[in-house]
């Protein structure tokens, strides 16, 4: 065999032996990298299978908040109207009465009463529940939070707990003064000297 | 003879080293992508252990529920205990 052709086959040898270390380093790194992939693969399928019901739930969780936005707006701004329900609102979260509320757009273009400069976020609450706060007399814009007058009767009549309200017949005030209808007599001894003197010490 | 050597020159010093270059890139772009995915790997793990939570939702969703009805409940208590503004 000339030496060219021996030439020859080494070069063949030597180009399929290349071949076969690269192929074969490639094939390894491919099945690693299908291992990998299968990692993920389980993983992302785990994501998806936990993630299903997200949406409905979180759904269902604002559709319960929305409710619950709307009751607490509607009942406060039925008891205390719209200009005090936001000055009330304001008073409690600063800025807020910008935003507004959510179901009264209007209420964003009113000027929200200064109540909070006046009275703390505490005697707000109570004067909300119709309690002892005298904020309802001085309220700093638009009506009083509350009837002063009646707020207490109308208190005990929510819970008499079996005792009257107020006695049936209260007795009337004593009438004094000159055209009293009774006159009393004036004693004597006031303005007069005394009788005894202290004893001396 | 002279066309055999020049086609053991070809081989030797053209075709070896185009084979060789070719592969190894080959080689290179796929050791590349394995510590790419074992990355994805870990992330997606880590994130389908985070999502483990996500069940808790539904007691969530139920727990919202009562707090919405038990504001209900207070709120409509104070429509009937408090006057309305006007």
């Amino acid at each position: 065999m000339p030496a060219a052709g021996i030439v020859l086959i080494v070069a063949v040898v030597l180009i399929v032996l290349a071949l076969v270390y690269y192929l074969v380093s490639t094939i390894v790194s491919l099945r690693r990298i299908t291992a990998g992939l299968d990692d993920v693969i389980a993983s992302v399928t785990g994501i998806v299978e936990k993630s299903v019901p997200v949406n409905e739930i979180v759904v269902a969780i604002n559709e319960q908040l929305d409710a619950g936005v709307d009751l607490l707006e509607g009942l406060l701004v039925k008891k205390a109207g719209l200009n005090d329900a936001v000055g009330l609102v304001d008073g409690l979260y600063p800025g807020a009465a910008a935003a507004g509320f959510r179901n009264f757009p209007e209420s964003s273009k009113l000027t929200a009463p200064r109540i909070a400069e006046v009275y703390t976020k505490g005697t707000l609450t109570l004067a909300r529940l119709g309690r002892e706060a005298p904020i309802a007399a001085a309220s700093p814009d638009g009506p009083a939070l509350r009837d002063v007058v009646a707020a207490s009767h109308a208190a005990r009549r929510l819970y008499p707990d079996g005792r009257a309200l107020h006695a049936e017949t209260l007795p009337r005030s004593p009438v004094i003064g000159t055209d009293a209808p009774v006159q009393y007599e004036q004693r004597d001894d006031i303005g007069a000297p005394r009788k005894r003197l202290p004893a001396r010490s | 003879m002279t066309l055999w050597w020049i086609g053991d020159v070809v081989l030797l010093v053209v075709l070896l080293p185009v084979v060789v270059y070719l592969l190894r890139g080959v080689l290179g772009a796929a050791k590349s992508i394995e510590p790419t995915v074992r990355q994805i790997a870990d992330v997606a793990s880590a994130g389908s252990k985070d999502l483990d939570a996500a069940a808790l939702l539904v007691t969530t969703r139920d727990q919202v529920t009562r707090t919405v009805a038990g504001v209900a409940g207070y709120g409509g208590s104070l429509d009937v205990i408090i006057d309305d503004a006007s």
